[in-house]
């Protein structure tokens, strides 16, 4: 079966005149403290972009308000046709299902699931019959090279091998774009490696925009470009062909 | 990098003809500036000068190509004192760009923008290695990590300065 099957994407794809993610003018405050001071920022489909900044300049926000699991203040952000900004709760939160996938420093996986069970969720939450659901974790899991632990617990894998199957969860949907928060920031330097690596041939040999924040310029130089953010303002941009 | 004792300690592995030495030279260390063989000759004369190498099985009337070298106790002892003496940290890297930095503050210029055009090549150069790295053998990746890991030094120094501008400046323009 192929993946693409699973996920019909309702997004346009964007162009290079268009980009598929457009933010403009985001600002966000938490009671005094501002996040974010007037972000623009456009990233176009099939890029992988870092966001790299110090700690409490608003990386995590403005990725958190580009996959609409918080509200700007002001401003907009825009993906594919769907304006997010201005979804309500229950639509933003059907656009990350079936759109965007999320991987997180600590892979977040259940305790109590396999690591098959873990992957299936999404498309489970998503309406797909529990067959397809596991087949289709099978496979990812195969393309991260997990086959053989996919009857394990979390606690029975290395800290790689959970943050591979967090990455196969996040991108089993075949989702549009990956929002990855320093996904290999709890890994040492060998293992961060071959994560980010095996993790990001998956996503260009299928297209996937990833938003990578990360404060390891390391990480970072894996990306096709950097955009840093200080005092919730973008403060540099470089594109890698321009 | 010190060619002279690299080259020392290639020929310790084995004697070794010139071209063959520049060449084992240029695979290992010159991927981004190969040896020229006059430096290669010329540091062998030097060597053979200072007792640290023999040339062996010279055919009369060759040139420089026809002699084979080998290290001398001389030299195998310089060459274990190059490899264990550590080097001191450079700080050679930095000091243009602290030059330019407190520059910048002296005469109320953008400090931040020129640390962001800084940073902005540093991570594009990072971007290259990490590039390069895709496919390459091992003793490549560990080449090109060494690079990455001294650029990635320089990065965290500009973070940090970035951070403490204003208190610098103030420091550096108080009466």
């Amino acid at each position: 079966m192929s993946q693409n099957t699973l996920s019909q994407h309702s997004l346009s794809p964007g162009t290079l005149s268009t980009p598929l993610i457009q933010a403009r003018d985001l600002h966000k405050a938490f009671g005094r403290t501002e996040a974010l001071r007037g972000i623009d920022l456009d990233i176009h489909a099939g890029e992988v972009v870092a966001i790299m900044g110090p700690s409490g300049s608003g990386k995590s926000t403005l990725l958190h308000a580009l996959a609409g699991v918080i509200v700007p203040d002001r401003g907009t952000v825009t993906v594919g046709d769907a304006l997010v900004s201005s979804l309500n709760e229950t639509e933003r939160s059907d656009l990350r299902l079936t759109e965007f996938g999320f991987v997180f420093q600590f892979g977040q996986l259940l305790p109590d699931l396999s690591a098959r069970d873990n992957v299936t969720i999404p498309l489970l939450l998503a309406g797909h019959g529990r067959r397809v659901a596991l087949r289709a974790a099978d496979t990812q899991l195969d393309q991260l090279d997990l086959g053989g632990m996919a009857d394990k617990l979390p606690s029975e894998l290395s800290g790689g091998q959970a943050q591979r199957v967090a990455i196969a969860r996040a991108l089993v949907g075949n989702p549009r774009v990956l929002f990855a928060d320093e996904p290999t920031g709890s890994l040492d330097s060998l293992a961060a490696e071959n994560v980010l690596t095996t993790m990001l041939e998956l996503v260009r040999h299928s297209g996937t925009t990833v938003v990578l924040i990360t404060h390891d310029p390391r990480t970072a130089a894996h990306a096709d470009r950097e955009v840093v953010v200080r005092d919730g303002r973008i403060s540099g941009a470089r594109t890698l062909v321009g | 990098m010190d060619n002279s004792s690299t080259l020392l300690g290639l020929l310790s592995v084995e004697p070794s003809y010139g071209y063959d030495l520049k060449h084992r030279y240029d695979r290992f260390f010159g991927e981004r500036k190969p040896l020229a063989f006059g430096q290669v000759y010329a540091t062998l004369a030097r060597m053979i000068r200072d007792g640290l190498i023999n040339a062996v099985g010279e055919e009369a009337g060759g040139g420089p190509d026809r002699k084979r070298y080998e290290i001398t106790p001389a030299g195998t002892q310089r060459v274990l004192a190059w490899m264990f003496t550590p080097d001191v940290p450079s700080e050679t890297l930095q000091s243009n760009l602290f030059a330019r930095t407190v520059v910048a503050l002296l005469v109320d210029d953008d400090a931040e923008r020129l640390l962001d055009l800084q940073r902005a090549e540093h991570m594009s150069r990072m971007r290259e290695l990490t590039r390069a790295k895709q496919g390459a053998d091992l003793l490549r990746v560990l080449m090109f990590d060494h690079a990455l890991f001294h650029i990635e030094a320089d990065l965290r120094w500009m973070d940090l300065t970035a951070a403490r501008l204003t208190q610098l400046k103030k420091e550096l323009t108080a009466p």
